[in-house]
């Protein structure tokens, strides 16, 4: 019965927190409504006694949308996107993609099967989730992991216009890097 | 939420909040004395010094600023005091927590980090160059230190073999992990600063930007932000007796004394660190983060990892 109400509360102050996301004329209070509707989910896991993947949902999206609500900001076509902004763009195409979503999922819910209850819940539900993901998939993850990895110093290497030898000399030899900061370890 | 059957009893919750402003006046107290002792003023006039503070506070009229986000600016300095009370409810006293969550480090990790989201929006909501800049500086900070700061507390879970705080305070029989681990205590210890933006970390609410994040706060709103940020701090050297300092154990003295005692004095010395440290900068503090605490950190880990598998 708590869980219901607990659930009712959460789901409804999660999709409220959404549509915020849209009527909010400020890139800071969409980014914090935003957070607010996920945080709202995460208590959703931890109803399912999930609760370590609904604290670290909680601990990734703070620190997620703090660093997305800085670049946000930083982009936007208003100065430090203090002036008032929409969120809302390309009303009609969205309408009609969001009223599609909602009708194939709420189709879903009624026309598919619903799973039978299983086994009870695990006692302890943190240890067999990380023997779900760490045991036989673990070679998938940590390719994964290197791959995800290998993208971003690319992608770094990529965008930077400063390379080895603008920071140690032509042939390499310079005792300290040349870089634009100073400072940090021990320059 | 699988709570353990030691729970604390009813008035040790309602007690907690109480006894981590205590510890929160405490540190207010000790910076005030070492502020005195070295301004050559009489240091224990500066015992009673927050307390007249905060008086002071209480009565001043509130400043308002044009083109302000009253909400985030208010929500924001209000979400401090309230997640440094959140994160020490895993933090168990005599054996105790308020709720001993099977994650409870990982807990007190997601409640530290809402601290990110509050100066954040404390430093934007005021519509201030200077409340902004701190607010940048902070979440640069925030990505200095805590990726060092994870591995730190995983650590410590790593060598209980267990997210609980209570079972990471019960492993510490023998030896505590400060000895067992001394990066990883002193990696949480200088993370603890930054995350309270405490000096040497301090640069989010610098003189050189007029008081940055908190630049515009006045009256009550400035004394919620400074009272938050000392209770973070009573927090974070809370957390350190059951993660790395054997909670409660210790001779003569009951257990949760222990816990006092070892949190004052943790508590101590993290104030006492700010004070003798210069401000750094966090565009070079990211480099050390990154270059010599993450790999520090990852070792330690490794070494704390084998010596797990061989049994110690």
């Amino acid at each position: 019965m708590v869980q219901t109400v607990v659930f009712a509360i959460c789901a409804v102050a999660s999709v409220a927190a959404g549509v915020a996301v849209f009527r909010v004329d400020s890139m800071a209070r969409a980014t914090l409504a935003l957070l607010a509707s996920f945080v709202f989910a995460a208590v959703t896991l931890l109803l399912l006694e999930l609760s370590y993947l609904g604290i670290l949902v909680v601990l990734m999206m703070v620190m997620e949308m703090m660093i997305m609500v800085v670049f946000m900001v930083m982009y936007m076509m208003n100065p430090a996107g203090l002036m008032p902004m929409t969120m809302v763009h390309n009303n009609r195409g969205a309408l009609a993609i969001s009223i599609g979503v909602f009708v194939a999922l709420a189709a879903g819910i009624l026309l598919l099967p619903w799973p039978t209850p299983g086994p009870p819940a695990p006692g302890d539900p943190t240890r067999d989730l990380a023997e779900a993901i760490m045991g036989s998939k673990m070679l998938v993850m940590m390719v994964i992991g290197m791959v995800l990895f290998a993208t971003m110093v690319a992608a770094t290497v990529l965008a930077t216009d400063r390379g080895r030898y603008d920071r140690y000399g032509d042939d390499l030899r310079r005792r300290e890097p040349d870089d634009p900061i100073r400072g940090g370890v021990g320059r | 939420m699988g709570e353990s059957a030691q729970s604390m009893p009813l008035w040790g919750v309602v007690l907690l909040p109480v006894a981590l402003l205590l510890l929160g006046y405490w540190a207010a107290a000790w910076s005030a004395v070492l502020t005195a002792r070295a301004a050559g003023t009489p240091a224990l006039g500066a015992l009673a010094a927050p307390a007249r503070e905060s008086a002071r506070l209480l009565v001043q009229q509130r400043r308002t600023v044009p083109g302000a986000d009253p909400l985030l600016w208010r929500v924001g300095g209000a979400v401090v005091p309230v997640a440094a009370v959140l994160a020490v409810l895993v933090v168990p006293v005599a054996g105790r927590a308020a709720g001993d969550l099977s994650v409870g480090v990982v807990w007190f990790n997601a409640m530290e980090v809402l601290i990110w989201a509050a100066v954040w929006t404390v430093g934007w909501g005021a519509n201030s160059v200077w409340g902004l800049v701190g607010a940048y500086r902070f979440l640069a900070q925030g990505l200095a230190y805590e990726l060092p700061h994870m591995f730190a507390l995983i650590t410590a879970a790593l060598g209980a073999g267990s997210l609980r705080v209570s079972d990471i305070a019960a492993a510490q029989g023998g030896l505590w992990f400060a000895v067992l681990m001394p990066v990883a205590f002193g990696v949480y210890l200088v993370s603890s600063l930054a995350m309270a933006y405490w000096g040497p970390f301090d640069q989010a609410v610098g003189r050189d930007l007029s008081g940055g994040a908190a630049a515009e706060l006045s009256g009550v709103d400035r004394l919620v932000f400074c009272v938050g940020r000392y209770l973070m701090l009573a927090a974070a050297a809370a957390m350190a007796v059951p993660l790395f300092l054997g909670g409660g154990a210790g001779p003569l003295l009951p257990e949760w004394a222990w816990s006092v005692v070892k949190t004052a004095a943790v508590l101590a010395l993290l104030v006492w660190l700010g004070h003798r440290l210069p401000t750094v900068r966090m565009d070079r503090f990211t480099e050390v983060g990154w270059v010599v605490l993450v790999p520090l950190t990852l070792l330690q880990a490794l070494v704390v990892a084998i010596f797990v598998l061989v049994g110690w």
